[in-house]
């Protein structure tokens, strides 16, 4: 226990460090302060932002882009990964297609997505489900290679349908996989959410970030990056607690609790 | 014969789409979607010749330097971070905060400190891209097999030769994982940087198509970008293979016994 309460405290420590640091910078001169306004004065216009109502709505559509993105590539991903994964020929049919379109960055979709959508809120599902329907579909296909064929074949023996032995065998298997495809997509997700808003200017806090540095609002500019890094620590801890609930079963999860 | 069935694996949907592509442009066309053959001359016409000097090779040479810079930054700070212990507990909240703020939104930040030049785009691919490599270094360098570390202590090996025949060999396959992160989030932000105020690079190019609602010339670029993508994976996977090739090997050793 005072293990990780040394710990604690050092981390404390490095944040007052930090903030510190980033106190005195401008104060001494090695930054314009024009340019890199104080940590207290960011942090004053953050909690202004916070009491904000017009904020709150920013922050709504950057989540709404972000979740609704993301629930829809979940939903592709699952359903196309256990169809393609369950089916040799479709597995290597398939496997060239997704190995090419794959690597394609999907900020290379921006011009698309502008001509097609403006500055509507379909330009930032587009760019957010393309990044993110990838780093899922992949993880499920590796689940399905990694179904255990002795399991499969007990099934099988047993009369279990194709729908049973999906719900039964498979979705076991693949969960694990697909929790940490929707560890990696949740993060994705949201910097293509806010990079959508910030160059092609569809609502939301990448849309103020871009308003703020070019009318030259420097204070609140880093106030809102702040809260753009709290909004994805927070997506952070909230995908690794669901990882933790939904896989409460599963060795990783109960090996670490039994440590 | 079973190479020949594997050639058509591999080619036989990627036909099949193109040939579907050709036939639904076939009619009347399309103001969004140019026809292939179109698309092909085009993006014979746009990307070989003067743009090819002027837009591709100055991306590419940003993207490399930020590349190189990210994997030495990483490996440097990650091997420091984690060889000690009070160190990853003083520096780990700043770290998490970091890693969770999306990387695009400091390029506005970047412009404001640096200007509009390189340097910040480098700087914009360094600081997105560090953090998967510094990450999984750090991980990596703890995780080493503690039986390997003891004896390494019981024969004297420290200092450079432990970080040279030790750590970093340990930490490797996790470093690697960590590369292929960063380099795909390093294509994304070299896009980026180049789209906010710049006179050239293959992100500025695409934009201005797109602003001229030159829709052939756009695409072509976005198949640039696509294929610059793909250049990247295959190369990231060719390196790995020859690092890891003795990890690679241990594991199917072990998977045998």
């Amino acid at each position: 226990m005072s293990k990780r309460l040394t710990s604690a405290a050092l981390g404390i420590a490095g944040v007052l460090l930090f903030l510190i640091t980033w106190e005195l910078l401008p104060f001494v001169g090695v930054v314009n302060e024009r340019y890199l306004p104080p940590a207290s004065r960011v942090l004053v216009e953050f909690f202004h932002y916070l009491g904000q109502s017009a904020f709150w709505g920013d922050v709504g559509e950057t989540m709404t882009a972000w979740a609704l993105g993301l629930a829809i590539s979940i939903v592709a991903a699952v359903v196309l990964g256990l169809v393609i994964g369950s089916s040799t020929f479709l597995r290597r049919a398939t496997s060239s297609t997704i190995e090419f379109l794959r690597p394609i960055p999907s900020v290379a979709l921006i011009p698309l997505a502008v001509l097609l959508f403006g500055v509507k809120i379909e330009s930032s599902l587009l760019l957010v489900f393309y990044a993110a329907f990838w780093q899922v579909l992949l993880q499920v296909l590796y689940g399905v290679a990694d179904v255990d064929p002795v399991a499969e074949n007990t099934a099988r023996s047993y009369g279990l349908g194709r729908f049973a032995r999906i719900r039964y065998v498979v979705w076991p298997t693949v969960l694990p996989y697909l929790m940490t495809g929707i560890r990696l997509a949740s993060a994705v997700a949201l910097i293509l959410a806010i990079t959508a808003e910030l160059i092609i200017g569809s609502p939301g806090l990448g849309q103020q970030i871009a308003l703020t540095q070019s009318g030259g609002a420097v204070p609140q500019m880093y106030a809102l990056i702040v809260a753009t890094g709290l909004i994805g620590v927070l997506i952070n801890a909230a995908v690794r607690l669901l990882e933790k609930r939904v896989l409460s079963w599963h060795t990783s999860v109960r090996g670490e609790v039994a440590l | 014969m079973r190479y020949l069935k594997n050639v058509l694996y591999f080619i036989g949907l990627p036909v099949l789409l193109v040939v579907m592509w050709w036939a639904l442009t076939l009619g009347p066309t399309n103001f969004f979607v140019p026809k292939p053959l179109v698309l092909a001359q085009t993006f014979w016409d746009v990307w070989v010749g003067e743009r090819f000097w002027t837009d591709f090779v100055p991306s590419i040479q940003r993207l490399v330097i930020g590349l190189v810079a990210t994997i030495v930054l990483g490996v440097i700070f990650g091997v420091l971070i984690g060889s000690f212990r009070w160190l990853r507990s003083f520096t780990e909240p700043m770290l998490e905060f970091f890693r969770a703020i999306p990387p695009p939104v400091l390029v506005p930040l970047l412009m404001l400190l640096v200007g509009i030049n390189d340097q910040m785009k480098i700087i914009v691919i360094v600081s997105g891209a560090i953090w998967p490599v510094l990450l999984n270094t750090i991980e990596g360098v703890r995780a080493v097999d503690p039986v390997l570390s003891d004896t390494s202590k019981t024969y004297k090996i420290t200092g450079f030769p432990r970080l040279r025949y030790l750590v970093l060999p340990g930490a490797s396959p996790q470093i690697m994982t960590g590369v292929r992160q960063s380099t795909s989030i390093a294509l994304i932000l070299m896009v980026i940087s180049e789209m906010f105020g710049s006179s050239s690079g293959l992100g500025f190019t695409i934009v201005l198509f797109q602003r001229g609602f030159a829709i052939p010339e756009m695409w072509s670029g976005i198949v640039v970008l696509g294929l610059v993508g793909i250049a990247l994976s295959l190369i990231s996977q060719f390196i790995e293979r020859r690092v890891l090739r003795w990890y690679n090997g241990l594991k199917e050793v072990q998977h045998d016994g």
